[in-house]
C-alpha cells in the first residue's frame, strides 16, 4: 500500500514538472490521471518493491555521484584510446560474479558496468555476468570487484 | 556573474560536442561490433551529459532544468539497456568478438556447458 501512495506522488510530481501550469483544472486532471495510471499499473502487479524501488532513492544520493565519477574517469580513458594514433586496445571477455541479493541489485550492477565506457555486460545468467572490456586493464578493474561491493552497499542489507 | 555562467556553460557545451565527435571517431576506427559499442557509449554518457549540464547552466533555476534532469536520467537508464540488448543479440546471432585475451575459459554465461 505504501508503494501505491509513493507511486501516485511520484507520477503526480512528474505531471506537474512536465505541465508547468498550476490552474485548478489541470491540477485536478493531473491527480485523476496519475491515480488511474497507478491503479492500472498495480493491476499489472508492477507496483511493488521490485517495480517501484523508491527505498533506493536515499542511497542513490551517494551511489550516483560515485557512478558519475567512474563514468567520467573511464570515459576520458576511452577517449584517449580513440584519439591516440596507435589505437592501443586489447579486447577482453571475462566472467565476473555478482554478489547482490535482489534482482534489482543485479540489474543495477550490470547496467552500471555497461554505463561506464570501456566495459559492456554482454550476458547474464543467475550470478554470472560476462563482460566485454576494451582493454585488459578495464577487465581486471571490473574483476577487482570495487563496483560490485558498492552496489551491494547500495541495495542495502534490508533486502531479505 | 552572468558572464561567468555563460562561459562555463559554453565550456560544457563545447566539451560535450567534442566527446560526441570522439565517440563517432571511435565508432569508425574500432575493428568490430563489440569494440564499436564502447565508442558509442562515450557519446551516450559524456557527450550527452556535458551538453545537458551546459544547457542547465543556460536555463538556471527553472522548470526547464527539472525537465533536463529528467531527460538525463532517461538517457542514463535506457542507454545501457539498449547497449546490452545489442551486444547480447549479436552474441546470440553468432557474431564472436575479436579478442586479445579470453579470460572466460570458453564459458559464456547463459550458455550450456
Amino acid at each position: 500500500m505504501i508503494y501505491f501512495f509513493s507511486a501516485v506522488v511520484v507520477t503526480y510530481l512528474f505531471w506537474i514538472i512536465l505541465s508547468g501550469h498550476y490552474t485548478v483544472v489541470l491540477m485536478i486532471i493531473g491527480a485523476i490521471s496519475s491515480i488511474s495510471v497507478v491503479i492500472i499499473a498495480s493491476r499489472m502487479a508492477a507496483i511493488d518493491r521490485e517495480g517501484h524501488p523508491i527505498y533506493l532513492l536515499i542511497r542513490a544520493g551517494w551511489y550516483w555521484p560515485w557512478l558519475i565519477w567512474q563514468i567520467i574517469k573511464s570515459g576520458l580513458n576511452v577517449s584517449r584510446i580513440i584519439l591516440s594514433r596507435s589505437l592501443p586496445i586489447s579486447p577482453t571477455l571475462i566472467n565476473v560474479k555478482a554478489n547482490q541479493k535482489t534482482v534489482v541489485g543485479i540489474v543495477t550492477y550490470a547496467n552500471s558496468i555497461t554505463l561506464t565506457p570501456g566495459t559492456i555486460s554482454v550476458e547474464i545468467e543467475d550470478r554470472d555476468i560476462t563482460v566485454h572490456a576494451i582493454t585488459l586493464e578495464g577487465a581486471l578493474d571490473v574483476q577487482s570487484g570495487e563496483m560490485d561491493r558498492m552496489v551491494v552497499k547500495f541495495e542495502g542489507l534490508s533486502s531479505a | 556573474m552572468e558572464a561567468i555562467i555563460n562561459l562555463l556553460s559554453w565550456l560544457f557545451l563545447l566539451s560535450g560536442g567534442l566527446f560526441c565527435i570522439t565517440g563517432m571517431i571511435g565508432l569508425i576506427r574500432f575493428p568490430d561490433l563489440f569494440t564499436r559499442l564502447h565508442g558509442a557509449s562515450v557519446t551516450d554518457t559524456l557527450g550527452a551529459g556535458f551538453i545537458v549540464i551546459g544547457l542547465i547552466l543556460q536555463s538556471g533555476f527553472t522548470l526547464v532544468t527539472a525537465k533536463l534532469i529528467i531527460i538525463m536520467g532517461l538517457i542514463l537508464l535506457t542507454s545501457p539497456v539498449a547497449t546490452h540488448a545489442l551486444a547480447q543479440a549479436a552474441l546470440h546471432a553468432g557474431i564472436l568478438p575479436k579478442l586479445d585475451n579470453d579470460e572466460t575459459g570458453g564459458h559464456i554465461a547463459g550458455e550450456d556447458e
